[in-house]
């Protein structure tokens, strides 16, 4: 039995490297040995993935985009466990965000986008805006009243661009372009039948595709430099005397065993939600979704899902009338404040990698960004105010002088602790 | 650009259209296990609000199955609509003229505990009062000018405000049902999805453990 | 690192248990997938047994009827036609319904509950046409005391929908599930009711 396995193993790596890219990428590729909680969530992300693809291809089955909101009930009444699936598929649209502002962040601690892992972050940052994508998209399927009026204001904001900041076009024609987009992207005068047909196409074959191949990137890019670690030390620059880093760990067994315990505690946390509140409180699938869309009447109260909240109060708060009206520049900020994120390799000039080393400024700063991130996110899901809107002014303001001053010129002005050879474990 | 300056602006301050959530919405007692008020409410919903409101999304056969009320009385007293058990609860009015009798036609009530809350539904039910201003002769407190008449006027009078306080909590406790009907299974296959998971972690805990021996 | 003093059948162990315990774990979250590919609670509705109302069904009348998205045919024979099933079973090549194209119930001579009446898929078992319906002898398509022609490739049925001796068809025509709820109604699909004469 063994020799009949091995035969056929050898029969195929003859012809496929499979046992070298199991060696390579599994048990001779050594990762640092003093990984904490936060490098959970990498994997819990592939973990989320792969739930998304596997309810959403069944979902597909069953969902009818020319009859959405009915197919929506007919799979959460009619289909035999249509509602497990249909839930674990809109719980982990939610779960998949959560757990990629965690890695996210997690890149921003340890300053694991510096040199040599700036490819590294930036195809992390393209598959941040795959998802974003394909969060929208998927939003917008089920057709509720929340679906039609978020995807309302997001085909008018892509006509809205100010397209006169471009020379020779002026406000009119400006006008007509952003009209020509919009009609364009819905394939109709209003939102219809041809823009579900239309997103439904994207969600589930066009971005899935990038997305993954936008994956296959990032682990290549990784596995081809090395994992950072909590320390911020390079372990590289030690290694033994056949070539293997001192603090490298293969990552099959021990990191495969290690991440299988985490993913467990993960997916009772999953679970959690999917079988007790799989609307998240109505943030997860939000309240006015349970009625059709309806062109004729607004839901009482209009918010994007919890995860595009940052980006949504900073194109609320920015109230600026200067060159640009306040509106285009709301469009710059929003659009600015994902954008920078591509360059925070380049705008961080610390000399230290990890917030471990750092001095307090640093530190102090990075808390203050993660509050800041939360607040904006909350005040994005919430009805305007005057007090709010100051709020989210300072949060905004907040969140660029996070990468344009603190990065670059926080250790300027404190002192770092000194960076140790080796990494720690189980310190801090 | 106006336009959108306008969604974008104004629509949160458009926040109090009709029916919105005023100081008159209080708690609903909702109890998915209470196969009585379920019936009461499933009973109620047919006879009085079913000559106008559809549950489309519900089929008699599962309402019946899991109210556990049998079939034929199911076909007896509860569906007057259609010949087959699988069909879903409509009804016969026509939503045109509907729009001209009540100002909107009446919508479907398959997911209105979901959308509205069970909360505010049983408030609503409770909060009708005299009006001689409006069509109908009342007025609700938490719907201001709702174009819905009150059908259940009489039923008030002849049971009381206390009684017919139940009567409604047993009819949200039914939509609130019929808004997910699948809730209690959910539930239940939670507990055992979480049961599991607790016995996995053990073995993949202690075999974490074991191999992370080797790492100092 | 170190290998030292590794204790290996400890590790085996917990291999062995972690990967039983995922096995099962993976065998249920595959069941609401597969339970997916079910029937609907739709599909079910839409394919729920059909009641037929026969009181009004004159004697050689055929009453058609959609069920599970096929034709069936609802016949009250006249006593000719039955006994022209005794005529004809010299030239039949499953005149006993050896073959399961029936329920229990309808493996007679008649092949129905009552012998008056007929209860059949209206499609031909040779490649799924449907049969026309001649109610008096038809000698130029070869059906002498009448019965069912399918007008694709010439196969002939009696009025038990039992198939003659060289026509392209293999099998008598399918005799569905079905039983009286009364006198007057007959129910398709169901064995709820009566299923004796």
């Amino acid at each position: 039995m063994m020799g009949l396995l091995n035969r056929t193993v050898d029969w195929v790596d003859a012809r496929l490297p499979v046992v070298n890219a199991f060696k390579k990428h599994m048990s001779e590729y050594y990762a640092p040995k003093n990984f904490n909680f936060m490098y959970y969530f990498g994997v819990f992300s592939i973990v989320v993935l792969v739930n998304q693809l596997l309810t959403g291809i069944w979902l597909t089955m069953f969902y009818s985009p020319t009859d959405a909101f009915d197919s929506v009930e007919y799979i959460m009444r009619d289909v035999q466990y249509g509602w497990l699936i249909r839930y674990m598929h809109a719980v982990g649209a939610s779960m998949f965000f959560a757990v990629v502002y965690m890695h996210m962040f997690r890149g921003l601690m340890y300053g694991s986008y510096k040199p040599p892992r700036e490819l590294v972050w930036i195809f992390g940052m393209l598959i941040y805006l795959a998802l974003m994508a394909e969060g929208f998209l998927g939003y917008v399927l089920p057709w509720g009243n929340m679906s039609y009026w978020g995807a309302q204001v997001i085909v008018s904001l892509v006509g809205a661009v100010p397209y006169d900041i471009i020379p020779f076009i002026d406000a009119k024609e400006a006008k007509d372009i952003g009209e020509a987009i919009a009609t364009w992207v819905r394939g109709d005068y209003l939102l219809s039948d041809a823009t579900v047909n239309k997103f439904f196409a994207l969600h589930v074959v066009l971005i899935p595709i990038v997305l993954l191949a936008l994956v296959v990137l990032h682990i290549l890019a990784l596995h081809e430099v090395g994992s950072n670690n909590p320390d911020g030390v390079e372990i590289k620059k030690n290694k033994d005397e056949n070539g293997i880093p001192v603090d490298g760990i293969p990552f099959h067994p021990y990191y495969t065993v290690k991440d299988l315990a985490g993913i467990i505690v993960f997916l009772a946390v999953f679970a959690v939600i999917v079988f007790f509140f799989p609307d998240g409180g109505g943030y997860f699938i939000e309240r006015p979704n349970f009625e059709p869309a309806n062109p004729l009447k607004t839901p009482d109260h209009i918010a994007p899902v919890w995860y595009y909240g940052p980006y949504y109060a900073m194109l609320r708060a920015t109230t600026l009338d200067f060159i640009f009206d306040a509106k285009t520049w709301g469009l710059f900020a929003m659009g600015g404040a994902i954008a920078i994120l591509f360059v925070v390799p380049w705008l961080d000039r610390h000399p230290v990698k990890s917030i471990r080393y750092k001095g307090w400024i640093s530190k102090v700063a990075m808390v203050i960004f993660a509050i800041d991130f939360l607040v904006l996110g909350y005040l994005g899901t919430q009805p305007g105010s005057p007090l709010k809107t100051a709020i989210a002014q300072i949060g905004t303001l907040y969140y660029f002088a996070y990468f344009l001053v603190v990065l670059p010129f926080a250790h300027r002005f404190e002192t770092s602790k000194p960076v140790p050879e080796r990494v720690t474990m189980g310190g801090h | 650009m106006k336009r959108l300056a306008v969604i974008l602006f104004c629509l949160p301050a458009l926040a109090f259209a009709a029916g919105g959530y005023n100081e008159h919405v209080e708690s609903a007692p909702i109890n998915l296990k209470d196969r009585v008020s379920l019936q009461n409410g499933a009973k109620l919903f047919v006879n009085y609000c079913m000559g106008c409101h559809s549950l489309k999304y519900l089929r008699y056969e599962r309402m019946a199955d899991d109210l556990g009320i049998p079939h034929d009385m199911t076909m007896e007293n509860l569906n007057f609509t259609s010949e087959r058990i699988g069909d879903p609860m409509l009804n016969a009015m026509d939503p045109k003229l509907a729009e001209q009798w009540f100002g909107a036609a009446p919508p479907d009530l398959t997911l209105t505990a979901r959308l509205r809350t069970s909360d505010w539904l049983y408030s609503y039910l409770i909060n009708f009062y005299e009006d001689e201003s409006r069509p109908y002769g009342y007025n609700n407190r938490v719907f201001p000018l709702v174009g819905m008449p009150h059908v259940m006027a009489s039923l008030e009078k002849e049971l009381g405000e206390e009684a017919f306080r139940e009567e409604m909590a047993d009819l949200t406790n039914f939509l609130t049902y019929a808004a997910e009907p699948m809730r209690l299974e959910r539930e239940r296959l939670g507990v055992y999805v979480l049961i599991f998971l607790f016995i996995m972690f053990w073995p993949a805990y202690f075999l974490k453990k074991e191999y992370w021996k080797d790492v100092h | 690192m170190s290998n030292d003093g590794v204790n290996t059948s400890r590790r085996t162990l917990l291999i062995g248990l972690t990967s039983g315990v995922g096995a099962v774990g993976a065998a249920a979250l595959a069941v609401p997938f597969v339970k997916s590919w079910q029937p609907s609670a739709r599909a079910k509705n839409a394919g729920a047994p059909v009641s037929v109302d026969i009181s009004k069904l004159e004697p050689g009348q055929r009453v058609v009827r959609e069920w599970r998205g096929q034709p069936v045919w609802v016949v009250r024979r006249t006593d000719t036609m039955l006994e022209g099933l005794k005529k004809v079973e010299g030239e039949l090549r499953d005149p006993e319904s050896a073959v399961d194209q029936q329920p229990e119930y309808a493996r007679n001579s008649h092949r129905s509950i009552r012998p008056e009446m007929l209860v059949l898929i209206g499609t031909c078992t040779h490649l799924g046409c449907s049969p026309t319906y001649n109610p008096n002898p038809t000698v130029e398509v070869g059906l002498e005391y009448g019965g069912f022609y399918c007008p694709c490739h010439g196969s002939r049925f009696d009025f038990a929908g039992r198939v003659y001796s060289g026509v392209p068809a293999p099998t008598n025509m399918v005799v569905p599930p079905h039983s009286y709820m009364s006198d007057a109604v007959v129910i398709i699909g169901s064995e709820e009711g009566e299923t004796s004469a």
